[in-house]
């Protein structure tokens, strides 16, 4: 369990170490703090549009963060060679490969966190500056509480892509762990309509294939509660609580997949 | 640092400049040879498409089909009004179907809508654009009501889209009755001010008269939630105060006692055009003035 510690510690070090991960944050906060300009054009919805477009920034840059991050976990050991000096330590593989997850979750919750504090910042000075009637108009404040419910589901969502970028980097190539990873993404959301499938086509064979792929595939279209959030719409805690647990389920069971394998995977 | 050490930076700080000056420049010499573009097309895809391809982050692309909307509306209303004030206007034959015709504001403000089904100013503004009278707008209100209905499907509760529906009835369309019709349906709706019910009645026995055009203005005005509204009610308030400033000036110089032709609300003068009638100047930003709703028959 201590070793765990050390090996997620020692991820989120190497993580904050790279310099890309820094340009991505800065970036997502520039393009949070260009939204006011934006804001500016769009006849009125300013507020409308600075949630958006922070809630997308977070989410996408939080994606490339975790693929391109998520990919190097294992595969980057193994290509400079460091994984036969780790490997001779009293540490088990799956210690490994978890720690490596946590270590870069940390790193992901952090960059989230900054990421929500600008966009805040933002919110909060377009706010200020509201007249009585926008903020009676519109449908939700502009510093939303509601706001980190969109975020906490964005963070599950980074967490289990990050859980999918590991599990094919422990077979794989970057190149092909990160094709792989996108691809697994969007068709994360699309499985709702694996499971309507029945009612375009006929074929009984098909008909189990996509609900048995809606099963398997990850569900990431739960997780993105952005526009009820930004039109000030509930998103119930049962509802975070049932989609959060799913997410986390999902992310447990790749990273059993995922350590079984590194822990099978010779490296001679 | 030394004078030899800060050489090889002063010369880098040089070079940006004269580098950067040479980049404007070149973009400004660029710019006075533009290329011939087609600013008429648009990803325009049915509903269901739309829904397809953005499979992510679909309000943030609503957003930026918004802000497409925004500047098409703006950029389109320029030039035609530019084209309307200039001497010499487009041929009869083109005149019928002008070439800034606002084709795709409908589409754009569509995919909008589809996007984020909840989005509300895409929908009041965007009818407000629709239903505006060339050059001001396409002058599309039936586009205008089928934006506002589909905004209702979204979200019936949203009493405003009825209002906004009875206001294009009742400037664009002049049909007083389904007006009326439609303030009541939206005053039925839990949330709607007492004004909406008594605005039914007034349209129903009152029609087009000026006062309750200036009512109905003035409830905008006051109840505007951002500049942008605000400014729209306070042209058109401008608009009617102008048409009774006209129909003043105009007895005036009938009778003979008209001495100076005073400015209109915009603070651009009056003038005397041919027929002797006292008339707004096409370069006044209150040009063109709207056809008065009339009054209804038998009032």
């Amino acid at each position: 369990m201590r070793s765990l510690g050390w090996i997620a510690l020692n991820g989120f070090r190497e993580s904050v170490r790279d310099k890309v991960m820094y340009s991505l944050v800065v970036f997502a906060v520039l393009l949070m703090g260009m939204s006011y300009t934006l804001g500016q054009l769009t006849a009125g919805q300013d507020l409308k549009i600075m949630k958006d477009l922070g809630l997308s920034a977070i989410a996408i840059f939080g994606l490339f963060m975790a693929v391109f991050i998520g990919i190097g976990l294992v595969s980057k050991e193994v290509e400079r060679r460091s994984v036969y000096a780790l490997l001779a330590k009293p540490i088990r593989r799956a210690d490994l490969v978890l720690g490596k997850y946590m270590g870069l979750v940390l790193t992901l919750m952090v960059n989230v966190t900054v990421m929500t504090v600008a966009l805040y910042a933002v919110l909060a000075y377009v706010g200020w500056g509201e007249n009585e009637f926008a903020r009676q108009a519109r449908e939700a404040p502009a510093l939303d509480p509601a706001l980190l419910k969109a975020v906490g589901l964005t963070l599950v969502q980074l967490m289990m892509v990050t859980a999918i970028a590991l599990f094919f980097s422990t077979f794989s190539t970057p190149m092909l762990s990160a094709a792989l990873t996108l691809g697994v993404y969007v068709a994360g959301y699309f499985s709702t309509d694996l499971r309507n499938f029945d009612q375009v086509v006929d074929s009984r064979v098909a008909q189990l294939l996509a609900r048995g792929l809606y099963y398997v595939l990850p569900n990431l279209s739960p997780f993105d509660v952005t526009a009820q959030v930004v039109h000030g719409l509930p998103v119930g805690w049962r509802y975070i609580a049932f989609t959060s647990a799913y997410g986390l389920t999902y992310i447990a069971i790749l990273l059993v997949i995922s350590a079984t394998i590194f822990s099978r995977r010779d490296f001679k | 640092m030394t004078g030899q050490a800060r050489r090889p930076l002063v010369a880098a700080v040089a070079a940006v400049l004269m580098l950067s000056a040479l980049s404007i420049w070149l973009q400004a010499e660029r710019d006075r040879w533009p290329l011939p573009t087609n600013s008429e097309e648009t990803l325009y895809l049915s509903q269901r498409a739309t829904s397809r391809i953005v499979f992510a982050h679909r309000a943030l692309v609503s957003d930026l089909y918004w802000l497409r909307a925004v500047q098409y509306f703006g950029g389109h209303t320029r030039i035609a009004q530019a084209r309307q004030a200039g001497v010499l206007g487009p041929p009869p034959a083109l005149a019928a179907a002008p070439p800034d015709a606002f084709n795709l504001l409908y589409p754009l403000l569509d995919i909008t809508t589809t996007l984020d089904p909840r989005f509300n100013i895409a929908y009041r503004f965007g009818a407000v654009f629709l239903s505006e009278k060339y050059p001001h707008g396409p002058g599309r209100p039936d586009l205008a009501v089928a934006l506002l209905e589909k905004g209702l499907r979204n979200s019936p509760e949203k009493w405003q889209y009825w209002q906004d529906i009875g206001f294009v009835y009742y400037w664009s369309v002049h049909d007083y009755l389904k007006a009326s019709a439609a303030f009541r349906r939206g005053a039925d709706l839990p949330g709607a001010p007492w004004w909406m019910r008594s605005l039914a009645a007034t349209m129903l026995a009152k029609g087009g008269d000026r006062n309750t055009s200036r009512l109905l203005w003035t409830q905008l005005y006051d109840t505007a939630n951002n500049e942008y509204a605000r400014n729209a009610a306070k042209m058109k308030l401008m608009q009617l105060k102008a048409i009774d400033d006209l129909e003043q000036l105009q007895a005036a110089l009938d009778r003979g006692v008209l001495r100076s032709l005073p400015r209109d609300p915009a603070g651009t003068p009056y003038r005397v055009g041919p027929g002797s009638r006292v008339e707004l100047s096409p370069e006044s930003p209150l040009f063109p003035l709207p056809t008065e709703p009339g009054t209804r028959i038998g009032s």
